[in-house]
């Protein structure tokens, strides 16, 4: 059961041919069995997850229309607000802390019927590349874990790849979803600025944040984008556009005559042998296909990760002020001799993990009066010319192609120590976020050490349909079907 | 302090004061900035909230529409222009009443900006300019419970009431006001107070300083003589009725002018009005200030307020509150005098009602400014709040222009009406208030009175008319007040035999 795509899955319990609740059963048994060391889960709400397949089991016996994810189980990361279930972002900090509220994007996904089987790891609030941020304890790749899965929605990239659901949500500040996708070797989306509401999603950095689906094909990435997409009335940066035609994008592969750009800047340099060897040998199997392959120049790229470093932390310093004990969550130092001020920094000290405190200083700093103009300043005028290189690259190409990460998976420990390395992980990711377009990472092969292989598709906003249309044809052509 | 007491008149004689007002207004949406949650004042705490106003982790603001138009409709009275692209912008800075520990607020892009207001001071006219207007949150409130200062420091514990967290403000930002001496007090009142009177007239606002819809900070600073470089300012806070502004820029004149005639320097910090002492006492100085961050705010799209949209919301501004004063008392036939009299008394729009529901102009104003206007002082409660409609008062007015009731028995009435016994009407019927006017029913009375009073009536008769006074006053008390005085009175001369 736990083999079958998450269509196959909605197909089968709208056809009868199996119940919500074995499709439920089933994938929480797989959890029970893998979990204790791949460490996916947060929690897993095994009593919700069943009513809600029986329910789906309910509506189908009485005849009443189902939606699109009927009886599918979903992974949700845990920097979703979830009704009812605990949201701990990773973090300490919001210990004891059960959201009053629903996520829109988990509101989608009740309505669509699907079973929120949990609440998936991540590096506290979403800040790292490799999920050992998170208060909770590393989460393990199932392709050897020994290594780390990506980040910091390694969680949800766990859960899919190691069928624990059919379908996870993450989300994506610079890499978030891509990253971990190409280390675990699934299919994951970072949609256009806008196109998925970010209403209950606990903010890390505002500008560049987007939920978005990790599946283990590329239609079913598409089925769940589908679901979350669309315009948000309570989220005043989600775009009132159409949701892209990613289903039909993602059952027509017909990419003759589409241009693949290639970005000079992101195809060669500080990538590992194998990833760069993958990547060469899809864009043949591309070029084989019909597509044109063409070289695009993105000169300011090479400053993405600089100004991404100024922008992020400085919208971080401010978006997590919140956490301050007096409302929710962990409160240190409440003893009746310490002032307002002292609890508020006393569990901030002891609430926050060392990476988290590092972007909050960097952004206070970044945002401090004299420096704003040379820090976030200047990296808001790098963001304006980012997008300007990525309009003229859209003006060559239909979509830009790029390696994902510069590595496959390492071991747990070995960049934890060094931001900047693991801040690397992201170098072909961050330009996306900085300039509100979509990407998708989808496997691509094996490393010598059998790992997964990663790239990265990009589109212009709100053209994610390409990304379908791009990675379905690509995955055909690959014939990826290895399983960790 | 060494040297003798500096009084006002010193202080104005050797200095130039520099003035700044930043008014804060909380708009009347029904609705908060950033939500859906209702924006009523009293309700209990913490009943009036949302994620969103709490700040809870995930949630997004949604700019208010309503609120832009508010802010957009002041700047335009306030003659400013309205930016064509305006941002909101995050204030960061920790405390417990601020759900997000920061404020969405406007920086340097603000909605509205230089503008100005014509105020009258004793015939002279000063033009203030503006600067600004921006639109932002108001935080929750804090009551800290224990320590002597009812500040946060030394408190024993604080509560956070959340239900103001989010309610919309604009605040409004004078440039330096210079050039008014003496009349520096005066002048600040009277802007807060024209600002007032054309928020109402716009109706974006309740304007009520003693709840806090209404705030005042106001910047002094002392130079040597006009044209010299600032000074340093204090900007006092807490300043929270029409009164509070003239005396707390008058003190803050004076307390400056001691340091400086002493030798010593002001320092740049807030301080904060007391109104019980009529005093100021330091708060934070600039160096304790905090650094802010401001950065625009991610969450929200910027507010392009086009041409077409700004020139719909100029044509929906009312008359400008002066020129609507000057309309009225010429209408009315009041002299100057009077007309401040009820400007003053805030029963312009009362009176205005009031002579809409049929009653006369001096009939209207003897009322509001008599009878109710006593009452209002006696009880502490706003001429508006008394719980008497206008058209009550005309309808009274009416009973005692058709005979039906004396003053007496109107006052009566108004006791009903105010009791909450309904209508005049209904307090008239329910009281059995009705003026004995039938000749036939006075006649005895007048009898009787003339009878138990000879010697008095013989004065009258003698050609002392005024004397008849106490006649009348005989009849009235027989006839428990119920009777029309003019008529008793006219009926006991036609009795004596003498003419007036």
């Amino acid at each position: 059961m736990h083999d079958k795509t998450a269509l196959d899955l909605a197909a089968g319990i709208a056809a009868g041919d199996f119940s919500a609740r074995e499709v439920t059963t089933a994938f929480l048994d797989r959890i029970a069995a893998t979990d204790g060391e791949l460490n996916a889960f947060l929690l897993v709400d095994t009593a919700g997850a069943l009513a809600a397949a029986d329910s789906v089991d309910a509506d189908r016996a009485e005849g009443r229309p189902l939606g699109p994810l009927a009886g599918v189980p979903v992974a949700i990361k845990d920097v979703l607000a979830t009704e009812g279930l605990a949201t701990t972002c990773g973090s300490r900090i919001l210990e004891g802390w059960v959201p009053p509220y629903d996520a829109t994007v988990t509101r989608n996904l009740r309505e669509a019927g699907a079973v929120i089987i949990g609440k998936t790891n991540m590096d506290e609030f979403a800040m790292g590349s490799s999920t050992e941020n998170s208060a909770f304890g590393p989460t393990r790749n199932p392709w050897d874990t020994g290594l780390i899965p990506g980040g910091s929605s390694g969680g949800s990239a766990v859960a899919v790849a190691a069928r624990q659901a059919p379908l996870s949500l993450g989300s994506d500040t610079g890499g978030s979803i891509r990253q971990p996708a190409a280390m675990c070797g699934v299919v994951g989306v970072k949609p256009t600025y806008g196109g998925v509401s970010r209403y209950g999603l606990v903010a890390m950095a505002s500008s560049l944040d987007q939920v978005g689906p990790f599946a283990t094909t590329v239609a079913d990435a598409a089925l769940l984008h589908s679901v979350i997409a669309g315009h948000d009335p309570h989220d005043s940066t989600s775009l009132d556009a159409p949701v892209p035609p990613v289903l039909q994008a993602a059952q027509n592969a017909d990419i003759r005559g589409m241009r693949i750009g290639v970005v000079k800047q992101l195809a060669g340099e500080g990538f590992q042998a194998e990833v760069r060897a993958h990547f060469d040998r899809s864009l043949e199997l591309l070029a084989g296909a019909g597509a044109e392959i063409v070289e695009v120049d993105c000169p300011h790229f090479e400053h993405a990760l600089a100004a991404y470093y100024l922008i992020m932390p400085s919208e971080c310093s401010s978006n997590l002020a919140k956490f301050d004990a007096m409302r929710y969550g962990l409160r240190v130092g409440d003893d009746g001799n310490n002032s307002v001020e002292q609890v508020m920094g006393l569990t901030r000290e002891a609430g926050f993990g060392p990476e988290v405190k590092r972007r909050i200083m960097l952004g206070t700093y970044a945002l401090s009066s004299g420096y704003y103009d040379a820090f976030y300043g200047q990296a808001q005028k790098v963001r304006t010319l980012i997008a300007r290189d990525f309009a003229e690259a859209f003006a060559e190409a239909d979509v830009l192609a790029t390696p994902t990460a510069p590595t496959t998976a390492f071991p747990i420990g070995e960049k934890v120590d060094d931001p900047l390395s693991m801040y690397l992980q992201d170098i072909a990711t961050i330009p996306a976020n900085l300039a509100g377009v979509p990407g998708m990472s989808l496997p691509v092969g094996l490393d010598e050490k059998g790992l997964p292989v990663g790239l990265q598709f990009m589109a212009p906003a709100l053209a994610d349909d390409r990304l379908y249309t791009a990675g379905a044809a690509l995955e055909a052509l690959t014939g990826w079907e290895a399983r960790p | 302090m060494g040297g003798p007491a500096v009084n006002f008149e010193q202080a104005i004689a050797q200095f130039d004061p520099v003035l700044g007002l930043e008014v804060h207004v909380e708009l009347n949406t029904e609705t908060k900035m950033f939500c859906g949650c209702p924006t009523t004042f009293g309700g209990e705490p913490n009943t009036q909230v949302c994620p969103v106003c709490l700040g809870l982790p995930g949630s997004l603001p949604v700019v208010n529409a309503t609120a832009v138009e508010s802010a957009m409709r002041i700047g335009l009275a306030l003659n400013c222009s309205i930016a064509p692209w305006s941002r909101f912008a995050r204030k960061n800075y920790f405390y417990p009443d601020m759900p997000k520990n920061y404020q969405i607020s406007q920086y340097d892009e603000p909605i509205a900006v230089n503008g100005f207001l014509e105020v009258d001071v004793e015939g002279q006219t000063y033009r203030i300019d503006i600067e600004r207007a921006h639109m932002e949150e108001d935080t929750g409130k804090s009551l800290h419970v224990g320590g002597s200062t009812g500040r946060i420091h030394g408190a024993d514990y604080s509560l956070v009431d959340y239900n103001r967290a989010g309610i919309p403000l604009i605040e409004i930002v004078t440039k330096p006001i210079e050039g008014t001496g003496a009349k520096a007090p005066e002048v600040a009142r009277a802007y807060v107070t024209a600002l007032r009177d054309l928020l109402r007239a716009l109706g974006v606002s309740d304007v009520r300083m003693e709840q806090g819809s209404l705030r005042c900070d106001a910047n002094v600073s002392l130079r040597p003589f006009v044209d010299a470089p600032f000074g340093t300012r204090t900007e006092t806070k807490n300043v929270n009725s029409l009164r509070s502004v003239e005396r707390a820029v008058r003190h803050e004149i004076e307390r400056q002018a001691q340091i400086l005639a002493d030798g010593g320097r002001i320092v740049q910090e807030t301080r904060h009005w007391h109104e019980d002492t009529g005093r100021t006492t330091a708060g934070r100085t600039k160096e304790e200030a905090e650094d802010y961050r401001y950065f625009p705010e991610p969450d929200l799209a910027p507010v392009a307020a086009d041409e077409a949209w700004v020139e719909r919301l100029r044509a929906t501004l009312p008359e400008p509150p002066a020129q609507r004063r000057a309309r009225l008392q010429q209408a009315w036939g009041f002299t100057d005098l009077e007309m401040r009299d009820v400007v003053n008394a805030e029963a312009l729009e009362l009176i205005e009602a009031t002579i809409a529901a049929g009653a006369s102009a001096g009939g209207a104003k003897k009322w509001w400014l008599g009878e109710l206007a006593r009452r209002s002082n006696d009880s502490g409660v706003a001429l508006a709040d008394l719980g008497i409609e206008p058209a009550a008062v005309a309808r009274v007015e009416e009973l005692i222009s058709e005979g039906s009731l004396n003053d007496k028995m109107a006052r009566q009435v108004i006791d009903g009406v105010l009791a909450g016994e309904g209508s005049a009407d209904e307090v008239v019927a329910a009281r059995g208030l009705v003026l004995v006017s039938d000749d036939g029913a006075l006649t005895a009375a007048v009898d009787e009175a003339i009878a138990g009073n000879a010697d008095v009536a013989d004065k009258v008769r003698s050609g002392k008319v005024a004397a008849v006074g106490a006649l009348v006053g005989a009849v009235m008390k027989a006839t428990r007040g119920q009777a029309d005085a003019a008529r008793v009175r006219q009926l006991l001369l036609e009795r004596l035999g003498v003419e007036e």
